[in-house]
């Protein structure tokens, strides 16, 4: 291959990236589970409008990291977060900020498909109900309908709108998870390995839908699958032992890394 | 197959993986089989000790379900209740009914009205109640008086004896409570239908006495019934508020280390201690009356209380932290997701924790002899300020007495206590099954 030809088309998707606004700004950010340092010094910007995965091997610090943009990591006892994260220029660790807010604005959906042990309706209802966003019945439905339609669900489960949520196979389950983090219409979806419990059919359904959803929201996206990163996202970060260990576009990650540790991530010489 | 296959080891010298296991099968089986069978025959052992403690105290108890009447058709004389004929009420009162009772039996046995023996043995066979239930008849109905009417009379529980057969006849007549004639009157009586084995409505509705006859559960069942109010209202929002905010809010630190502890410390600690407690603080600190039912729920309050916060924080450590993570992760606070979600899903046991506390603290009865709950109370309390009893502490006072009457309602209130325990449990396991959800 032409090395020159290579390099330039690099530079390009680089630059296109840098020109697309920055979402969310991370920078010198550290975590400590205890006395566990479980995110080294992680800088990297999450560009708007697009899927960004984060990749490595198992304990490397990528869900860390992702649960620290909504401030999940809160939750956990003895978990510290230091360093900054900014989205929209709004550092989201500032105290005057409120965490409730946050997390309206940077849905979140998990490894475990986890609806609500109630009905597909209540489960989508929930977010914009708690936070006050329909002001009638009727607009309330709109917003169920609207979010199920955008997560590929509803037509699946418009006759079962009153059966309850965990009674779906896994993969609806996962979507009905997305079609509750998009009801509250976040700015950005947090994904944790979200296809992980899935079967292959669910999974190829799912990646359809993030590539869709990519118009309105910005996705964040940890997989353990490259396959996966390779199919959805347009950037990469390799994430190893507490360490980013590189970021840059997927395709340069995963067809010319500069890391040496990365080459070897990808090749399956570990992990 | 590296080792089987060497040479200088010869073919024998190491069976297979398949004989060995071969060899050992028939022995490892008899070891499983032996196991179930040790299983089976805990399960048995428990099960007889069971079936002979109930058929034990329903055998004893069930007699005294049933209670001896007379029915007699009693002459309201005139000259016997108001001779002046002015309807005072303290004439009323102060009547002489129990000889009515007597007349009327006498009557009914078509004795000689005039004889003297007669009459005594006729009077032994009544109860002393008697007096009482025809003089309530007469001031619930005045116009009644100078007429006949018919009324079921309560017999002596010495009567109530011979007639569910536990009396034993044998006994030479001075060492026995009915004579010779009280046995002929009452054989006679049963022959004719006038003495009869009816529903003791009485078991429950009277309170403390000392005649068997009279001796009812009735002030024991309003106790406990406040005593449990008083737990529930108390112990339980009580408890679960300590078990959220421990399991939900509070830091993991020494403090919350220390008072987790001592939680589970106090639901070992013996129960007589909370009655000294109770003595110490509600009775003599605060001024609380003595013997009084909501004395007795709050000792049985802070008894239940560890029960409470402990089953509430294991129910609630059972919900999946998924659920949690789902309701902050849609921007849920704290509280919402603890109210919405986490609580609906650990009610279940939540209740069912609950209601076997309140069970346990309904069959207790020692930090209410501390309290003074042992009182010899005859009327039944309107409020729980008043003086009561409560159902385990009545079995124990029974117990004490010697008397054939009280032996069998012993048993019967031992009967009540059970079946009020078990329709609770019953209670809990439906609300249980009709609350519980699948996640």
């Amino acid at each position: 291959m032409d090395m020159a030809v290579q390099k330039s088309f690099t530079q390009d998707v680089t630059e296109a990236a840098a020109a697309k606004a920055v979402k969310i700004a991370a920078r010198d950010v550290n975590v400590h589970y205890g006395d566990k340092h479980a995110l080294k010094h992680v800088t990297v910007d999450v560009p708007d409008k697009g899927v960004m995965a984060f990749i490595g091997p198992s304990g490397c610090g990528k869900s860390t990291f992702l649960r620290c943009i909504n401030r999940m990591n809160d939750t956990i006892p003895g978990c510290r977060v230091s360093g900054k994260i900014e989205i929209d220029k709004a550092d989201i660790y500032d105290p005057s900020l409120d965490v409730v807010q946050l997390r309206a604005r940077v849905g979140m959906v998990f490894q475990k498909p986890n609806p609500f042990p109630k009905s597909v309706f209540e489960n989508v209802a929930y977010g914009p109900r708690i936070h006050g966003l329909a002001n009638s019945k009727a607009e309330l439905e709109q917003v169920v309908v609207t979010s199920l339609r955008r997560a590929g669900l509803f037509e699946e489960v418009k006759d079962r709108l009153a059966d309850p949520g965990t009674g779906l196979s896994g993969g609806q389950q996962q979507r009905l998870c997305i079609a509750r983090a998009i009801a509250v219409d976040p700015e950005v979806i947090l994904m944790d390995e979200p296809c992980s419990a899935l079967d292959p059919i669910a999974t190829a359904k799912i990646e359809e839908l993030m590539s869709e959803l990519t118009e309105r929201y910005t996705i964040v996206i940890v997989t353990h699958s490259m396959q996966q990163a390779a199919r959805v996202s347009q950037r990469t970060a390799f994430f190893h032992l507490g360490n980013l260990v590189e970021e840059g576009p997927t395709e340069v990650i995963f067809n010319n890394p500069k890391e040496q540790r990365t080459q070897d991530y990808i090749t399956g010489r570990f992990g | 197959m590296a080792v089987t296959a060497l040479p200088t080891m010869g073919p024998r010298a190491k069976p297979s993986t398949s004989e060995i296991v071969k060899s050992g099968i028939r022995r490892r089986y008899a070891a499983e089989r032996r196991f179930r069978l040790y299983g089976i025959l805990a399960v048995l052992f428990g099960l007889t000790f069971l079936v002979i403690l109930f058929a034990n105290i329903i055998a004893r108890g069930y007699t005294s379900f049933l209670q001896s009447s007379f029915r007699l058709e009693v002459f309201l004389d005139p000259a016997v209740i108001d001779p002046s004929g002015a309807r005072e009420e303290n004439t009323l009162l102060m009547a002489d009914y129990g000889s009515l009772a007597a007349e009327a039996l006498m009557k009914a046995l078509k004795l000689d009205p005039k004889s003297r023996p007669d009459e005594r043995a006729v009077t032994g066979l009544l109860s002393q109640n008697a007096d009482t239930e025809i003089r309530n008849y007469v001031l619930r109905n005045p116009s009644e008086i100078g007429k006949s009417v018919s009324l079921w009379v309560l017999a002596h529980a010495n009567a109530d004896s011979v007639m569910k057969n536990a009396f034993d006849r044998t006994v030479p007549e001075a060492r026995r409570k009915v004579s010779d004639r009280q046995l002929a009157l009452l054989d006679r009586a049963k022959a004719e239908g006038i003495l009869q084995l009816r529903f003791n409505t009485g078991l429950f509705t009277y309170g403390a006495s000392s005649q068997p006859e009279t001796a009812g559960v009735g002030v024991a069942l309003v106790g406990s019934f406040f005593m449990m109010m008083t737990v529930l209202l108390l112990a339980v929002p009580l408890g679960v508020m300590a078990a959220v905010y421990l399991q939900e809010f509070a830091g993991r630190n020494r403090l919350t280390d220390l008072i987790e502890v001592n939680i589970n410390n106090l639901a070992a600690v013996p129960s007589i201690v909370f009655g000294i407690l109770g003595l110490a603080i509600f009775i003599n600190l605060f001024g609380l009356p003595r013997s009084a039912s909501l004395v007795g729920g709050l000792v049985l309050a802070l008894m239940t209380l560890p029960t409470v916060i402990i089953a509430t924080r294991a129910a609630i450590g059972a919900v999946p932290p998924s659920i949690r993570e789902a309701a902050l992760g849609v921007g849920a606070s704290k509280m919402q997701a603890v109210t919405h979600h986490v609580l609906p899903l650990a009610f279940p046991g939540i209740l069912t924790g609950t209601i076997i506390g309140v069970a346990k603290a309904l069959g207790e009865t020692a930090p209410l002899l501390m309290i003074g709950m042992v009182a010899f109370v005859v009327e039944i309390p309107t409020t729980p300020l008043e003086p009561a009893t409560a159902l385990p502490v009545q079995i124990y006072m029974w117990a004490t007495a010697a008397e054939r009457g009280f032996v069998e309602r012993t048993s019967g209130a031992t009967i009540v206590l059970l079946v009020f325990l078990a329709v609770m449990n019953l209670i809990a396991v439906i609300l249980r099954r009709r609350f519980e959800r699948r996640w």
